[in-house]
């Protein structure tokens, strides 16, 4: 079982390197070199962030690390503000007038703070799936492309590679490959989502975040996308924020536990999940709260 | 004793959908009644128009003569011509400024009072009186500008009248488009122009055709504003063609001269004392009424067009 997975990931890595990135950045991929031994190379760091919408403070001094080609869960009662962290990483919150943010969201390896960098340029790094399944009145095809035609891509040849390979990342290629030019409202919900995923993951981003992306999906849809994100495990950088705490224990390398806009603990799934360190944490994974 | 509460929540459940039948039952006779008034006075109209007209509307002459002192030799070549002429003229002007505007007013311009006070202006100016218009027009492209009665100042003039109309439509299908549409674009990295461009436009072309529809109907049976600026009545001649044999092969010539539209066309005839001309302006109501409405056909047919390629 771990064996095939490995397999299918190191396929997907191949078919993945094989491309260009669209911005010419070369990356590290763990995959490439022996396991690692060392302290894992973080791909983005928050520091003391802080974040209001208009009067209402909704993160209080976060921080954290996300691991470079691992998966980030951050979990928590509703309200207590990990969409709003999550929506920080790719300057959502810049679309509507009163927000404010405070402190650093460090981007590795240039060692940038994102919360001063432009908007558009942090979300051409930076994809992001939503809750609800979101796909443009457009077909398969065209939602999948949509990332590169915004970076300018419009070569036949290159388009149809990348949306090839978008698909076969997030498991739909079998689905779709005979209906490409469909609109996309054909789709199953579930579809619709995974459609949701190729789309972020063709532009080949940096971190890849994921809003509860299985909260409107039933439970053989939610399946497949946490199949999906096993195997993109150690390909792509994933943040996902989800309240579904069997999920994170699932599918996470590292979890995060928020309460009421505070970060409260924050370190290796297994750890967080067997041997808590706030009592906080403790009640929340065990049901006594949230 | 609990049977007995059983049997009364039972008649009391019962008399309640009773109550809401009726209701029901009423709510849509009272419906159905103002409908057919509604429709009985409009096909009376039509009706009545056809039957007085329907001597002219037969015979292809009406279609292709001028004006004339006589009735039965008069027809409506020069109005047709000239209705359609500036109609492209509103067109062309009101189409891209209005959806330009309404665009702007969306998608760009801060939230702010100075946003709002256009706002509420611009929604007053879709009912100011089109006589009003009139009155702008003449002060300001015939007398200012030195434009003259001629069909760019008709069509100006009624650009100027249906532009709110389209700044609105505009404004409602942009702002009908869901926010999910918005981020998921702005998720992948396109900037404003290119969520515009690609996303916001597409989807909300069927409300913004839809309102084009709605105002040009409008400006095609408008007489009162075109009267105030001066047009004529009498018009023998039709405009320069827009081609020519010679290079440049195109002229604007036709954009300075005089003209007359169907409205204006009507309303003269049926302030005719002969009778024979009340026929003559019977038919021209059913014509631009069935250009109208040819109009908002066009508009059902490209809405459900769009949705179909859009679903």
């Amino acid at each position: 079982m771990r064996n095939s997975t490995k397999t299918r990931v190191k396929l997907l890595m191949n078919e993945m390197t094989s491309s260009p990135h669209p911005f010419g950045a070369t990356r590290q991929r763990q995959d490439a070199q022996p396991e690692p031994v060392s302290a894992p190379a973080l791909r983005a760091e928050v520091r003391n962030l802080d974040f209001w919408y208009g009067a209402t403070h909704t993160l209080k001094s976060v921080s954290m690390a996300v691991v470079d080609c691992k998966v980030t869960a951050v979990i928590g009662a509703s309200g207590c503000g990990k969409s709003t962290l999550l929506r920080c990483f790719n300057r959502m919150h810049d679309l509507y007038p009163g927000n404010r943010y405070a402190g650093e969201i460090q981007l590795y390896p240039e060692d940038r703070n994102l919360i001063e960098m432009d908007p558009g340029m942090v979300r051409l790094r930076i994809g992001m799936v939503f809750q609800k399944p979101n796909p443009f009145p457009k077909s398969i095809f065209e939602n999948v492309a949509a990332g590169l035609r915004v970076r300018g891509v419009n070569g036949k040849s290159l388009l149809y590679e990348r949306v090839e390979q978008a698909l076969r990342g997030a498991a739909l290629w079998d689905e779709a490959k005979d209906r490409l030019h469909d609109s996309a409202y054909g789709l199953s919900g579930g579809q619709q989502q995974r459609l949701c995923i190729a789309r972020a993951l063709a532009p080949q981003p940096d971190i890849l975040l994921l809003d509860e992306p299985t909260s409107a999906l039933d439970p053989i849809a939610t399946a497949k996308i946490e199949d999906l994100l096993t195997v993109l495990r150690n390909t792509v950088t994933v943040v996902i924020v989800t309240h579904n705490m069997q999920q994170a224990a699932r599918i996470s390398d590292f979890t995060a536990y928020m309460h009421l806009g505070k970060l409260v603990e924050y370190g290796v799934t297994e750890k967080v999940f067997t041997t808590p360190q706030s009592p906080l944490t403790n009640d929340y994974i065990t049901g006594r709260f949230g | 004793m609990a049977n007995s509460s059983l049997a009364n929540a039972q008649i009391e459940s019962a008399r309640i959908v009773a109550a809401n039948r009726r209701t029901d039952l009423l709510m849509a006779s009272i419906g159905i009644l103002v409908l057919g008034i509604a429709t009985l006075l409009l096909t009376s109209v039509f009706v009545g128009l056809l039957a007085s007209g329907w001597d002219r509307l037969i015979n292809p002459d009406f279609y292709t003569h001028f004006p004339s002192r006589h009735p039965q030799q008069a027809g409506i070549i020069s109005a047709i011509v000239g209705s359609s002429l500036v109609m492209l003229v509103t067109a062309v002007i009101a189409i891209p400024l209005g959806v330009a505007a309404g665009l702007y007013l969306e998608e760009y311009a801060p939230k702010n009072w100075l946003t709002d006070l256009i706002e509420i202006n611009v929604s007053n100016l879709a009912g100011v009186p089109s006589i009003i218009y009139g009155l702008l027009a003449l002060g300001l492209f015939v007398y200012a500008f030195s434009l003259g009665e001629t069909i760019l100042t008709a069509g100006l003039t009624l650009a100027l009248l249906i532009l709110p109309v389209i700044i609105v439509a505009t404004r409602e299908a942009v702002r009908s488009i869901p926010l999910e549409l918005r981020e998921a674009a702005y998720g992948l990295g396109a900037d404003k122009w290119q969520v515009v461009r690609m996303y916001v436009l597409p989807a909300a072309r069927p409300g913004i055709f839809t309102g084009v529809i709605v105002g040009l109907a409008r400006a095609i049976g408008e007489a009162a504003p075109l009267i105030t600026i001066g047009a004529l009545t009498f018009i023998a001649f039709l405009p320069p063609l827009p081609v020519q044999a010679t290079p440049p092969f195109v002229n604007f010539d036709w954009l300075t001269s005089p003209f007359t539209v169907m409205p204006i066309q009507l309303f003269n005839w049926v302030s005719r004392p002969q009778a024979e001309f009340h026929v003559n302006a019977a038919a021209t109501g059913v014509v631009l009424m069935v250009m109208t409405l040819a109009m908002n056909a066009l508009a059902i047919y490209v809405r459900l067009r769009l949705r179909r390629l859009h679903r």
